[in-house]
């Protein structure tokens, strides 16, 4: 029951005017998400231009430095607010450098998993019989290997296949492959579902009645209507996909040390866990838990505020 | 073939195979399940009249709306648009152009995420009618025109519409490829009454303007007697009756029609006590042997039951083809209540 | 006349919301004598269906009851608290929904909740009311009552149902029945069976009831008084045959012309030009003036409370000289 808001010329301002802007608003909870995940994917892609120090400089690094304890303890550096790492690595710098490279990971594995994901349960969806039967088999025996086993098998493979200096180059991809590969039956399930529905509407039948194309009518009249669902999932999804990058980088099998990413510092930091030097693994352990949380309540938002039914 | 027949179905039929999942059958030991939604039906639409069919729910009438323009594929039988055989039709855009549907609802018919501009110039577009943006413009704000809405209406999205002016707008995508067949599936079914006026009258403005030939289908007789030249009324599948609208209406025969026209509500206050005939539509997947209503027929007999009556010229009203023994043999009680009080 | 069972003093419900509140149901006013139908009738979002879920306390948050009163045999009960209110409901007044399968709970039998609410407002131990129950299914007309009592909602058809949720609000034996749409859902010709059970069973029993629904065949056949609502409003209260055969609002006048006949063809349906306002968007004094072929300038700056006009009472400024405004 929505009132008819007189047409706005300026989309800004008819944004603000929407439903979604106004549930936004109207949770706290979200907003906060909202900013700390802004702070976290701001400071990862500003990095280069705000961080304090360039980590990776080894010029300007001094293992007079290292293990600095942060800024606020007795011995700490004012320079160096988070404290450095055995090697003297401003460990805010590193942070923000790692976290970086975990987002990139992470968009670009969501990225690949919605390509597919939709791809296939459009197709599956509209065309049904045997297409539909196939594909969602596969989707099924997907969702039977976890993650971390796929992704282990495929980083497996290709250090076997690969010299260490290529597969050093195409670490970052293969991580994103196998993160991407094993997170589409999600999104392939979500959008043949929305597709069976949409597949049946009268709009549909009507574009059937004067003979457009079946691909035509899956692009431009179907996908467009399935999109809500698919950008909840993949708001969470990045959330997975970030902890699934950092377990990997953990594990050692992940980035290349070159490229830390956020797991990579958490696990060079464990290391020096009980020796005491505490801060090297536990802010990168707080950064990381921040942006995954925040990350997941903005996705927890958008499906409560997508979903009419669920308010 | 006479060419002033727009549309001929011959003995059409469409099974849908509902059977349960493979391994589940044979667990159960559970043969194939059929239903019969359209099982064998014949009419012809002449040009510029309107043919309704009328039935209840599950009777198929929906079924043949879609096997008319093509959605569905005849499991047999076959239908001629124009003197042509529809599938080679649908395989010519000229003559795809010729026919389109409107549909009941005005809720699901229309495109949630595209502007009211581009559903109505989709068909436009998809014939190539014409390519320059500024013709496309000028078309789609003469047809919104034409069916009551302003041309600044283009701009705005579907919801932003009611249920009524919904309608309006399918109705002039419907028109936008200058067809010359419209199928209407429940056109008014899911609008309020004074707005279904609205749309019955523009509808009948727009037959009488142009020239068009419908094909209506509907579970309002009341709505079907406003619009039609001729009526089938479908029970399970078949057609029962045929007739021109105005004999229909004043001497239904098939027992069926006869309960039809009793179980509507008296607006007129006459006072005049209903008695409706008992039971339910049975199943399509399973329907009765014979002649499908014989078992809530007051006039059902060994025969009705085991022998699937025809359709054939009803004694007294020759107009009428009707599919019922009793009829045929002169035991229907014409002008009698069908069910003793 | 004694009084009457249910009275509704003006009702206002409103829906806040973030662009302002929006008032669904503003100073509804009748009242329902013991033994009568009173028939609602009006289009989607007029406020017919609101009407009668405040009555039964089923109004959907955040709608709210923000004014007026709702009185059974004079005890008001807009402002019971939730278990009161759920006391009321089914011993007093019974609910039938257009859709059965809302109304009956899929894993129970219908035998089991028909004993359940004879249980709970009757007294009668379980034994008692699983005869009792068997005799309500045969009452309304289903066969083989004592195997079906135990079979689960989903075995049965849509029509038996619905006959089964009339059996469930009646069991308790209200006084009062709220029916939304009770036919809708349904056939023509199940629509018939249904409509002339709900009648005589309300006729046996002394019950009354709020028939609410779109279709003016059912209100004809059944109801002996209907209102008629319009944005929100009630615009007419009369006689059934009164309100059918001669509208007074000019609304309703409409309404009744636009239904075809089945009788005979028109050359073209008399047909009310435009749509009822949004709630958000209902023009000052009378709502229906943007559609009204009478409307004058009162009709736009004065609202018309209900008034005695032709045999009926009608919210229309066209019968203000008979005599002053008055409450249903």
């Amino acid at each position: 029951m929505s009132a008819t808001a007189p047409a706005r010329p300026n989309a800004i301002r008819r944004a603000l005017d929407s439903d979604l802007w106004y549930s936004f608003t109207r949770s706290p909870i979200t907003v906060a998400s909202a900013i700390v995940a802004l702070i976290c994917v701001g400071g990862a892609v500003l990095a280069p231009w705000i961080a304090p120090h360039n980590p990776f400089d080894l010029a300007s690094l001094q293992l007079m430095d290292a293990f600095k304890p942060p800024a606020w303890e007795m011995d700490g550096d004012p320079n160096y607010l988070l404290g450095t790492d055995d090697q003297g690595r401003d460990v805010l710098s590193a942070i923000m450098y790692g976290a970086r490279v975990s987002l990139l990971v992470g968009f670009c594995a969501v990225l690949l998993s919605v390509s597919i994901g939709i791809t296939a349960g459009l197709a599956a969806g509209y065309m049904g019989g045997t297409v539909d039967a196939v594909l969602m088999r596969i989707a099924d025996i997907k969702l039977t290997f976890p993650t971390i086993l796929i992704a282990l098998l495929i980083d497996g493979v290709v250090r076997a296949a690969l010299p260490r200096e290529v597969h050093d180059q195409i670490a970052l991809y293969v991580v994103i492959f196998a993160i991407g590969i094993s997170n589409w039956p999600s999104f392939a399930r979500t959008v043949r579902g929305s597709t069976l529905v949409e597949r049946n509407k009268e709009y549909v039948q009507a574009a059937r009645v004067i003979g457009v194309s079946r691909a035509r009518i899956m692009v431009s009249h179907v996908l467009p209507n399935v999109l809500g669902p698919v950008l909840v999932i993949a708001t969470l999804n990045l959330g997975f996909a970030v902890l699934a990058e950092a377990t990997l980088s953990f594990l050692g099998v992940g980035v290349p040390p070159t490229q830390p990413s956020l797991g990579t510092l958490i696990r060079i930091g464990n290391d020096f866990l009980f020796s005491g030097e505490w801060w090297i693994t536990i802010f990168p352990g707080i950064a990381l838990i921040l942006l995954v949380l925040s990350v997941n309540l903005l996705g927890d938002w958008l499906r409560d505020a997508l979903n009419p039914k669920l308010r | 073939m006479r060419n002033d027949i727009m549309l001929e179905t011959i003995n059409v039929a469409r099974h849908f195979d509902v059977s349960r999942p493979l391994v589940q059958r044979l667990l159960a030991r559970e043969g194939k399940r059929v239903l019969r939604a359209v099982d064998g039906i014949s009419f012809a639409i002449e040009k510029g009249t309107t043919l309704s069919l009328v039935g209840e729910s599950g009777c198929g009438k929906s079924t043949v709306a879609r096997l008319v323009v093509g959605l569905y594929g005849p499991t047999h039988g076959s239908v001629m648009f124009d003197g042509q055989d529809l599938a080679q039709a649908r395989a010519d855009s000229e003559q795809r152009r010729r026919m389109q549907m409107i549909f009941q609802d005005p809720y699901a018919s229309l495109n949630p995420r595209w502007r009211v501009r581009d559903i109505i110039a989709e068909p436009i577009r998809a014939f190539g009618l014409t390519r320059s943006p500024a013709e496309i413009d000028a078309r789609v704000g003469e047809l919104l025109t034409q069916v009551g809405l302003s041309p600044l209406d283009g701009q705005k999205f579907p919801h932003e519409f009611s249920g009524g002016q919904r309608q309006r707008i399918s109705i002039a995508r419907a028109l936008s490829s200058n067809p010359e067949f419209l199928v209407c599936d429940e056109p008014t079914s899911a609008l309020d009454v004074s707005v279904q006026a609205q749309i019955l009258n523009l509808m009948k403005d727009l037959q009488a303007r142009l020239g068009l030939t419908y094909l209506f289908i509907s579970h309002n007789l009341a709505v079907v007697r406003q619009v039609s030249d001729r009526v089938g009324v479908m029970y399970l599948g078949r057609l029962v009756e045929l007739a021109p609208a105005e004999t229909l209406f004043n001497t239904p025969r098939h027992p069926y029609t006869r309960a039809l026209m009793e179980a509507i509500p008296d607006l007129e206050m006459t006072g005049r006590q209903r008695i409706p005939v008992g039971g339910e539509v049975p199943s399509p997947i399973d329907p009765p042997s014979g002649c499908p209503f014989h078992p809530r027929c007051p006039l059902a007999n060994d025969r009705c039951v085991a022998e699937r009556p025809e359709m054939i010229p009803a004694r007294g009203t020759p107009e009428t083809l009707v599919a019922c023994h009793a009829v045929e043999e002169g035991r229907d009680r014409v002008g009698e209540p069908l069910v003793a009080a | 006349m004694t009084a009457p069972l249910l009275e509704v003093r003006n009702l206002r419900v409103e829906f806040p919301t973030r662009r302002g509140t929006l008032v669904a149901l503003d100073d509804v006013s009748f009242s329902i004598a013991h033994g009568e139908v009173l028939g609602v009738v009006g289009e989607s979002g007029a406020g017919k269906s609101m009407t009668g879920a405040a009555i039964i306390g089923l109004l959907e948050p955040p709608g709210r009851i923000a004014g007026g009163q709702i009185l059974l045999n004079g005890r008001r009960i807009d402002n019971l608290p939730y278990s009161e209110l759920r006391k009321l409901r089914g011993r007093e007044i019974g609910a039938i929904f257009q859709d059965p399968l809302t109304t009956l709970n899929p894993l129970y039998t219908v035998g089991q909740q028909l004993i359940e609410t004879m249980v709970t407002h009757l007294p009668l131990n379980p034994a008692q009311a699983r005869a009792k129950a068997i005799e309500w299914l045969e009452l309304v007309g289903i066969p083989a009552a004592s195997q079906r009592i135990d079979s689960y909602p989903h075995e049965f058809s849509g029509g038996m149902r619905q006959r089964v949720v009339i059996a469930l609000a009646l069991c308790a034996e209200p006084k009062l029945i709220v029916a939304d749409e009770p036919t809708t859902a349904l056939d023509v010709s199940i629509q018939a069976q249904v409509i002339s059970l709900l009648k005589s069973l309300a006729r046996d029993k002394g019950t009354s009831m709020m028939l609410v629904t779109h279709d003016m065949g059912v209100i004809a056949e059944t109801a002996d008084r209907v209102a008629v609502m319009y944005a929100g409003r009630i615009v007419e209260v009369g006689a059934v045959r009164n309100v059918v055969q001669q509208a007074a609002h000019p609304y309703s006048a409409g309404l009744m012309g636009s239904i075809p006949p089945v009788g005979r063809r028109l050359e073209r349906l008399q047909q009310i030009d435009g749509s009822m306002p949004r709630l958000s968007a209902i023009p000052p004094g009378c709502p229906y003036n943007p559609r009204c072929p009478h409307a004058f300038d009162r009709c736009f700056v004065e609202r018309p409370e209900l008034m005695p006009a032709k045999d009926n009472l009608a919210a229309c400024w066209l019968y203000a000289e008979q005599g002053v405004p008055r409450h249903a």
